[in-house]
This record gives C-alpha cells, structure tokens and sequence, in this order.
C-alpha cells in the first residue's frame, strides 16, 4: 500500500523550492566564506543575506544568530555555554522533565559534574507551571532551560510568561524552540528569552543545520573551537548551502503559516471524527497545542505491534523515542503526564502533520488506523 | 496441510538474532518469494559501563543483513517476558540445587510463545526461526524432525512445542548442514558470513559463568567430601557445580581423576569420588515432569522410544511409562551417566522429535538418589 507520512515531527521532506535553491548554491557558491577572494566573498554574501532572513523570522540582530549543525547542537551549546560560562556564579540549572533528550542528556551531564538540576513536572496536559519555575528559582540558578512546544504531545509551554518572570531574575532563559519554530509566534523579546534553538528540517528544510539564538551580551561558552567563523562563538567552515536552503525554508514556511495551521486542525478532526464513527477506543493526550502534533491512546494495543502494522499498512507514524536495539522505550513526556504505570505509556502513538497531505490522505490514513485497531483490540 | 497459495501470500516473520544461521534464514525465505518480514527480539540488556550492549551490535547486523536481503525489519523488547519467565526460573532451579536449561524454556515461554504471538498480530501466516530442526507438514498432524546436521540438530531445546505452535514455525535450515548455511551466507554477500556463534546461554555470552551467577545468588562456600565423610577440600558454591563435572575442583593427588557426584543442599556439601565411571554416577531410571509432546493424539500409556538427557548426546533406548498425574516414569535399557535434575529429556522416535520433560527424580533400582540434587 501506497506510504502516508504522518511523522512531520520527526523530520520534514524537503521543499522542492529548497532543493532548487540548495542545487544553485552547491553548483556555484562554493567558497569559503572565510576567503578573502572573491569566491569567498561571495559565498559570504549569500551567508550574511541568509542569516538576515533567520534573523529577521525571531525579531533578532543577524550578529545573535549562532549557526550549528541543528538543534541538538543548538540545545548543547546553550546548555553547556552557560553552565560553564557563569559557574562561578552558581550551578543552578531549572528544566522540565518534558524536555527534548539533547537538553535532558545534557543537563544529566552536567549533574555528574556537580552542578544542580531541578527538572519541573507537567500537569496532565504536559504543560509546566509558572509558579512552579517561580518557586524553583534560587539565587545560585543560573539558567532556565524549558522547551516552547514539546514535541511528542504538542504540549505548549508558557515561555513568554516565564520570560516575563525572569526579567527579575538574573539567570539566563534559554527555550527549545524546535518543534513550535515555524507554527508558533516566536520574537524573542516578547518572549523574553536569552536563547532559543531552531533547526531547519522540522520545517522542509535541509538536515544538519540549525541556529541558536543569543542575545547580545548573553554569556556563554564555545562547544567548538578552531577557525574564527561564527564570531569566534562556532568554529568551523560553515555550511553555505545549508544555510540558504534553511532561510529558503523558512521564507516559505511564513507564507504558508496560517493555511498549514488550518489544514492541520482539519486534519486532526478528520482523524478524530472517523475513530469516533468507527466506535473504537481512543484518547487524546494532552490538548491542543502546536496544531501538527496530535498524540493519542488506543485503549487496548500494545504500541511495538501497532507501529509495525501501521508501517505494513502504509500509515507512517511514530511513538515515544527510539531506544539503543530499535525497539521502543515508554515516553518520558508520557510517564511525566501520566506516571510509570499508566496505560497511554504502551498504547499511544504520535501523529503529525506537514506540507503534501490533503483531507482525503488524511481520510484515507484514518480508515487505515481503524482497520489494524479494529483487528488489534480483541 | 500443504501450502497451496503462491509465496508471495504468504507472509513469514523471521525470528532474527544477528547471527548467521537467522540471517540466511531469511536470504533463502526472501529467494522463495516469501513475503519476509525481520525481527529482532531484544530480551536482555547487559549495557556495560562504556555504554556497550551486545544486542545494539546485535541489532546493527540485522539492519544490515536486512537491507541486504532488501526485507523490512523491526526490533521488538521482550525484557520483561524474559525476566518473568526464563530469568527467574533459572534462578529458581538453581537454589534449589538444580541445573535448569533456560533455552528449553525460551522457546517454550518467549520466542514461540510471546514472540510468536507478535507476529500473528503482524498478520503472518508463519514465524521462522534459524533452528537446526525439520517440521514435516506432510501428514495430518506437523511433525517436527532432526536437523539433517547432526552435530547441530537443537530439536533437544525445542522438545515443549505444541501441534499448534509447530502449525505456524518454519526451520528452512533445518534440511543443510552448518558449513552450507556459512557457504550460502559467503556467496550471498551477507554481512554475518564470519561472524561467530554465539555460545552458552544468550544473557550470559562469553562472560564467566560463576561471576554472572554470583550476581544473583549468593554464594555459600562448603565442603567437599567422599560419600565415607572424607573432606577433599572446599567448594564454591553448590549452584556452580552440576553432576559428573571434573573441572575446577582444584583436587590433586594419586589415582584417578576426582568428579563431582552429587550435592547435599542440607549441609551445604558438594560430593566429589574418584573414576569418570563412578558408579554413584550411574542410574537406570528417572522422572520426568512438565512433560509435553508435539501430537494431540494421546500417547499410550507405555510406550519405548529413544531418548537424549542433554544437548548433543547419543540417543539411548528407554520405556515411557506415563503416571496419573501427568508425569512419567523412563526407563533407561542401558544404565546412564550423570543424569541431572533440571535439565530436559527429550524423546525421539526414529528422526521425530516427540516432546519432553524436565528431569526430576533420578532413579537406581527403583530408589530415587537423594544426592543428585
């Protein structure tokens, strides 16, 4: 059967428009941006006007964009920076146990080198309190660290509210913005954020690259070291063609924002109203937040099974994150919401929505969901 | 019995471990036109501290040999089954002084059980496995055969499978012999070819055995002594010693080599005596609990046939008398060395494999053995 791709959050297929834009660089700006010839003069043209695109779509200075190989990088930069950075002044980090693995992991290595985290629990929509961070908050704390909308449930966070709160404070906010990037409204000073990780293949851009967003003055420590590049702030030859399909993506992305989001609430009705007709058990987990990301429970499958029915069936989906021998851990953001034993842990799956579905795919995905649940669920 | 739809119907879930023989296994159901499908079963984690996990490198040859083959593939975690069913009763048997065999158990509880479960659920119509066994679909019933190689035949491990588990396995190695399954996995390219076999117990693999044990079960240092009281020196721990061993007793002296005899769990006493051919080794009968054949037609209720006590030994010629309350009472023709409790049974008639048991009670002259464990 013919494959649907319902696994946006994931990673995206690329825009053919980036590709085309991709193509071009590759064939003639090859330079290196760093040359002082005029090759590398213009490779470094199309850089800065790139970057000024990303700069332009947070409301930043193109002087706080930090490119990196993606988000993962973004989330390491940001965490170790800071924590380096400003040790002397605490070792305090406040995060949430819904965060992305390339903060948690992060923020667990840090741990083993003595510093404090306190990772925030979610109420049973995924959400994280403001009175909670509040309360969390020490003098020694020296970064906020809280994603802006999860990625396994959609579960928006109150980013600009706990911006607000840290306003006074002095420890630095940094917010995973990987998943909302792109959906979401997202200038930095009305989110009063310090930092905030983008990359460009969640939203039909190329992979390996992404930025992390710094605002002027904000201290914080290189990952790597080497050549000048990046302000002296990221070693390494940057990747100019990467770097114009990603502002390519995100010029198309704007333009498409408010249609995508509407077809997306669509297409999480059309979902929801077939399993409704066709009387099987479900349940949506958590509310709705970024509008692609639609979480949910099947009363009565076994998630392991499920998943490879639906990839036989044609019906690309995923779940939870992938563990080390390819079979599939319990969802941490799910054991948060719900607690370790819960039933949502090993019978829900993630559906999410990007560019090329249409309602009749979306039909057609649902019909295809309810044929294996109605045959699973004895 | 006989499939009659084109193979391109048919779906086959293979069982695939990373090793050669599922690999190949699944080249040559994939040459036949099956529809295949690969799984990986992932039932034990022993990530070390360097953060090394045998089944990750398990798993990275799947994927290889799968996209080779050109099948999907997907990994499935039976941790838990694992735990509850194979692990614990392993555990179980060795406090009580007994040598269980977890892989009879493996097969009976998680890969043609659980697993097999899994890929009916996937809508297969088969579950294949790399097994050096035979099934013959050719009468009423699904008879399961030795492996045409000898030396690798494992019907021994897969003794406990039902008619109706047997009704759905596949063992397309079964009919060719090891060194052919590495030639066909050479000239296909595939990316196990000259990976070794595993050896021993899977969770266990190449570490020691008596300091994965040690792990788990306490152990209890004692005293090794003649049946006369004569104490020869201490022993280890009673779990790490199982009937007719020679080595690692550390006895030296004149005459005869030393072997381990039997165990006292009361006193904590290994018994050891001097000779392979102890008579205290011998015995001409034992019990057999757990009992299971791979036909539903019932068995009479005394029959002969022949029998293995472990993996890779001869068959000897025995009488099966089955006792009321479902266990049986074998009958050895010719009296037999170092039966242990614990291990299986298991019953042949001619190439068929017929079922079988756990030893419980070894018997001499109709007097069961107290020191055997």
């Amino acid at each position: 059967m013919n494959a649907i791709y319902l696994d946006h959050a994931a990673t995206t297929p690329m825009s053919p428009t980036v590709i085309a834009a991709m193509a071009d660089a590759m064939a003639n700006d090859y330079g290196n941006a760093s040359s002082i010839h005029r090759v590398g003069r213009d490779a470094r043209k199309q850089l800065d006007a790139a970057r000024a695109v990303l700069a332009a779509s947070i409301g930043a200075k193109p002087t706080e964009i930090l490119l990196t190989s993606g988000g993962t990088e973004a989330d390491n930069t940001a965490i170790f920076g800071v924590a380096e950075a400003r040790a002397h002044e605490g070792k305090h980090i406040i995060t949430t146990q819904i965060e992305h693995h390339a903060v948690l992991h992060a923020c667990e290595k840090l741990q083993k080198k003595g510093y404090d985290v306190t990772y925030l629990p979610v109420n049973e929509y995924g959400v994280v309190s403001v009175a909670d961070v509040e309360a969390a908050l020490r003098d020694d704390t020296i970064l906020v660290t809280i994603m802006y909308g999860n990625n396994e449930v959609g579960a928006v966070q109150p980013i600009a509210e706990i911006g607000a709160l840290l306003q006074n404070h002095p420890a630095t906010f940094h917010t995973d913005a990987v998943q909302a990037y792109g959906l979401l409204d997202m200038q930095v000073d009305a989110l009063g954020v310090d930092l905030l990780s983008v990359s460009a293949h969640k939203l039909n851009g190329p992979k390996g690259i992404g930025f992390l967003y710094v605002r002027t003055n904000t201290k914080c420590t290189n990952l790597l070291y080497g050549g000048s590049q990046e302000r002296k702030r990221r070693a390494g030859t940057e990747n100019v063609p990467a770097v114009i399909g990603f502002a390519t993506a995100v010029t198309e992305a704007a333009v498409k924002r408010d249609a995508a989001i509407t077809a997306y609430k669509q297409y999480r009705t059309i979902l929801l109203d077939t399993f409704e007709q066709a009387g099987i058990a479900y349940k949506v987990n958590g509310e709705q937040g970024l509008a692609h990301v639609l979480n949910i429970m099947f009363a009565g499958t076994h998630v392991e099974s499920f998943l490879i029915n639906l990839d036989m069936s044609g019906v690309l989906v995923s779940s939870g994150s992938a563990c080390t021998a390819g079979s599939i851990d319990p969802s941490h953001v799910l054991v948060a919401m719900y607690g370790e034993q819960a039933e949502e842990l090993r019978s829900s799956i993630r559906f999410s929505f990007g560019q090329g579905l249409s309602d009749e795919i979306i039909r057609d995905a649902a019909n295809r969901v309810v044929a294996i649940v109605q045959r699973l669920v004895k | 019995m006989n499939e009659t739809r084109d193979p391109s119907q048919i779906r086959v879930v293979v069982g695939m471990s990373g090793g050669v023989d599922s690999s190949v296994t699944a080249h040559l159901l994939k040459e036949q036109g099956y529809d295949v499908v690969g799984i990986f079963m992932k039932n034990w984690d022993d990530t070390d501290e360097n953060g090394f996990c045998t089944a990750t490198e398990d798993y990275e040859d799947v994927i290889a040999v799968c996209n080779q083959i050109g099948i999907p593939y997907y990994a499935v975690n039976f941790e838990k089954q694992y735990w509850d069913k194979v692990f614990t009763y392993f555990l179980e048997e060795y406090k009580a002084g007994r040598t269980p065999n977890p892989d009879v158990m493996c097969n009976k509880e998680i890969k043609f059980k659980a697993f097999l479960e899994h890929a009916m659920n996937l809508g297969a119509d088969y579950l294949a496995t790399g097994h050096y066994a035979r099934v013959d679909r050719t009468g009423d019933e699904v008879k399961m055969l030795r492996g045409v190689d000898n030396n690798k035949d494992q019907t021994y491990f897969l003794n406990q499978l039902s008619q109706e588990q047997l009704s759905h396995v596949m063992f397309p190695i079964g009919n060719i012999e090891k060194k052919e399954v590495r030639k066909i996995a050479e000239e296909a390219g595939l990316a196990t070819a000259k990976k070794k076999d595993s050896t021993g117990i899977c969770f266990i693999g190449e570490r020691n055995f008596k300091e994965f044990l040690s792990q788990y079960l306490p152990a209890q240092p004692g005293n090794m002594e003649t049946f006369d009281g004569e104490v020869k020196g201490t022993h280890d721990g009673l779990m790490y010693y199982t009937l007719g061993q020679r080595h690692g007793l550390g006895i030296g002296g004149d005459g005869e080599p030393w072997f381990v005899l039997g165990k006292d769990l009361s006193r904590n006493v290994l018994y050891v005596g001097q000779g392979f051919h102890h008579e205290k080794l011998y015995s001409d009968a034992l019990t057999a609990v757990n009992l299971g054949f791979t036909s539903n037609e019932p068995k009479p209720q005394t029959f002969t046939c022949t029998a293995k006590f472990r993996y890779r030994q001869d068959d000897s010629p025995v009488t099966v008398e089955m006792q009321p309350d479902g266990s049986a009472l074998i009958t050895f023709a010719e009296p037999q060395r170092a039966i242990t409790p614990g291990q299986a049974v298991v019953l042949y008639d001619g190439e068929e494999c017929i079922g079988g048991g756990t030893i419980d009670k070894v018997l001499k002259g109709s007097q069961a053995l107290t020191y055997v464990g």
